[in-house]
């Protein structure tokens, strides 16, 4: 794999430093909280120069600690490892291995956008902590940075600059507005905010709504904060991957390389269904390992009519028509278990694929391919068993797509595991090459697992 | 026990019967005290009557979560097949899970001080999923020392990425 070994390989071994700025950038709101303090303190004039005094040096201690580990963090590139120092008292060396990267971000906070600045995350394959991160970078040179990884980690030349890219899907604006606006979760949380700030107001009794911010972030969450969060989505196309782009205040650009979705799910929310929109959301090994609520890093489209999603998916998986895929229901005793949902659940697999359907009013449709099943299960509870049912999950990779076919007639279901754990074996000798500028007429000798 | 599994012809390989002592060691452990000192509390304080119910009822419960204890250790088995480990456990809740030895990113043995005592070990198999949930309990060392260098020979040769 040293085939990529070139001339610009020994300049990029010099050791870099983060920007200078970035201790402003990663310390502004602790700023804020001390200035808070100090403006509070000042306001009270007789403890005045003790406050100043305290607020002073926590400022000059904590400008101090992050100089200290701005200057103690320290990255180059060595050979196929991002390698990072860091620490001040206690030193940590992590190398990011690129033949397992997964996915790259460029993040751009609003206050680092501010400074001309930008974080650089690195989505890697294996572990809880295995993802690598440096923040904050000048803007051009996380890009820089990004294309010279990513054409590392591809198998060509490390200074073959940024892949062309082209865009495949533009959400509009009224389109987004409108997806927010058709949400039942935009609604829950907004109209109870209004009626109590119309209340509260009505009565005169504002103070009491200091009890509520909890709710008024959340419906500032659910509305306005996910337009100005999908801001001018853009999903491209390259040969280094997907690229999403988006975000009014802070900005995201993400890139999957081809071949690193491990999973994907359809959603379609009942409001949704007049317009025929649905929203994608995709497993990618590194992401989702935070937080399972509104994992924003995992929607591919937050809004789209079906057919432009299901492009895209044919885009992501190569040869697959998911909706030419033949579904089969579960058996009819299953309404004894589930007496609505029985009726949407299905799944069913072709040569590539497996999908799972359900849901009455929130329609979702889960794809996963079959060489991207980490294990099958079958479980069965008693009162399954008393119906003769059983439940076969796929397990794949954390994020927001759980791939499970519920309700099974139980001899069907022992049949699917056995037949799933063929398919996946099949699948996974059929997979690509790591090193993706191999799959386009490389040698496929080069397998790098 | 017919577990459905899907074809007949592999071999499963039980667990040890020791899986069942430690865990009746762990009730036992927790229950006689609780029972005892919950039935003379009751029996001195409040009615003599109260604190025979009380250890009586435990005394059942210990009864019952023993014979249940023997059935689980029963249940649980495992099989090695060309390309997949298969584990089946569960009397009540059933499951089947079957992990690729290409999937596996790394094989945990552990055991605790008393299943040492007992002579058990578990061996727990991790892939990028964070569901997979397969799990031997159980097992002799010198089993799951065999089983451990088995799953890391056969992962290293069929290793896939992800």
């Amino acid at each position: 794999m040293a085939t990529e070994e070139g001339p610009a390989d020994g300049g990029s071994r010099l050791a870099r430093r983060l920007h200078p700025l970035t201790p402003v950038a990663r310390g502004w709101k602790a700023m804020a909280v001390v200035l808070a303090i100090w403006g509070q303190h000042a306001a009270r004039s007789p403890e005045t120069r003790i406050g100043l005094a305290i607020a002073g040096a926590v400022f000059v201690a904590a400008l101090l600690w992050g100089w200290l580990s701005w200057v103690f963090t320290v990255y180059r590139i060595e050979a196929d490892d991002l390698r990072i120092d860091s620490g001040v008292l206690f030193r940590r060396t992590r190398h990011v291995h690129l033949g397992r990267l997964q996915a790259v971000d460029v993040v751009r906070p609003f206050i680092a956008r501010l400074l001309g600045l930008a974080e650089l995350k690195l989505q890697v394959a294996g572990g809880e902590s295995a993802e690598g991160s440096l923040a904050y970078l000048r803007e051009t040179d996380a890009q820089a940075l990004r294309a010279e990884l990513l054409a590392r980690a591809a198998g060509v030349r490390p200074d073959a600059g940024e892949a062309p890219e082209q865009p495949l899907v533009v959400v509009p604006m009224p389109v987004l507005i409108g997806s927010v606006l058709l949400s039942v979760g935009t609604w829950v949380f907004l109209l109870p905010s209004a009626l109590l700030v119309g209340m509260a107001v009505g009565t005169g009794n504002e103070p009491l709504l200091l009890g509520f911010v909890p709710l008024f972030i959340a419906a500032w969450q659910f509305s306005v904060g996910r337009v100005l969060r999908y801001f001018d989505f853009t999903l491209s196309e390259s040969p280094d991957g997907l690229r999403l782009a988006h975000g009014l205040i802070e900005h995201r650009h993400q890139t999957v390389p081809p071949g690193r979705v491990q999973a994907v799910r359809i959603v379609q929310p009942l409001l949704w269904r007049a317009k025929g929109w649905v929203r994608v959301e995709v497993n990618i090994a590194g992401y989702g390992k935070h937080d399972d609520h509104e994992n924003h890093e995992s929607t591919l489209l937050p809004v789209a009519p079906l057919p432009v999603a299901l492009g895209v998916l044919s885009r992501i998986l190569p040869g697959v028509d998911v909706q030419a895929v033949p579904l089969s229901p579960v058996p009819r005793r299953a309404r004894l278990h589930s007496p609505v949902r029985w009726r949407a659940m299905a799944c069913g697999a072709d040569d590539r694929v497996f999908v799972a359907r359900r849901g009455i009013l929130h329609r979702e449709t889960d794809v996963i391919p079959h060489a991207k099943v980490q294990s099958v299960r079958r479980t069965q509870g008693p009162f399954e068993r008393l119906l003769g049912l059983a439940t076969v999950h796929l397990d794949t990779t954390p994020g927001p797509v759980h791939v499970t076919a519920p309700l099974r007639d139980a001899a069907e279901a022992s049949q699917l595991v056995h037949d799933q754990a063929e398919r996946s074996r099949i699948g996974r000798r059929g997979e690509g090459p790591h090193r993706w500028s191999a799959r386009l007429g490389g040698s496929p000798a080069d397998v790098d697992r | 026990m017919d577990h459905a599994l899907a074809p007949p012809d592999q071999q499963w390989h039980p667990v040890s019967g020791q899986l069942y002592r430690v865990r009746r060691f762990l009730a036992v452990a927790v229950v006689l005290p609780a029972a005892a000192a919950g039935g003379v509390l009751a029996g001195i304080f409040v009615a003599p009557w109260l604190g025979a119910v009380i250890a009586g009822t435990l005394a059942v419960a210990l009864a019952w979560t023993l014979v249940a204890l023997r059935r689980n250790q029963r249940s649980w088995r495992y099989a090695e097949r060309d390309d997949d480990l298969l584990i089946a456990h569960g009397v009540l809740f059933r499951r089947l899970v079957v992990v690729p030895y290409g999937r596996m990113q790394f094989v945990d043995v552990t055991a605790g001080p008393v299943e040492r005592h007992f002579g058990i070990a578990t061996i727990t198999l991790h892939t990028a999923s964070a569901t997979t949930d397969a799990v031997v309990r159980g097992l002799p060392p010198e089993e799951a020392a065999r089983l451990r260098d088995r799953l890391a020979e056969k992962g290293e040769a069929r290793s896939a990425g992800l």
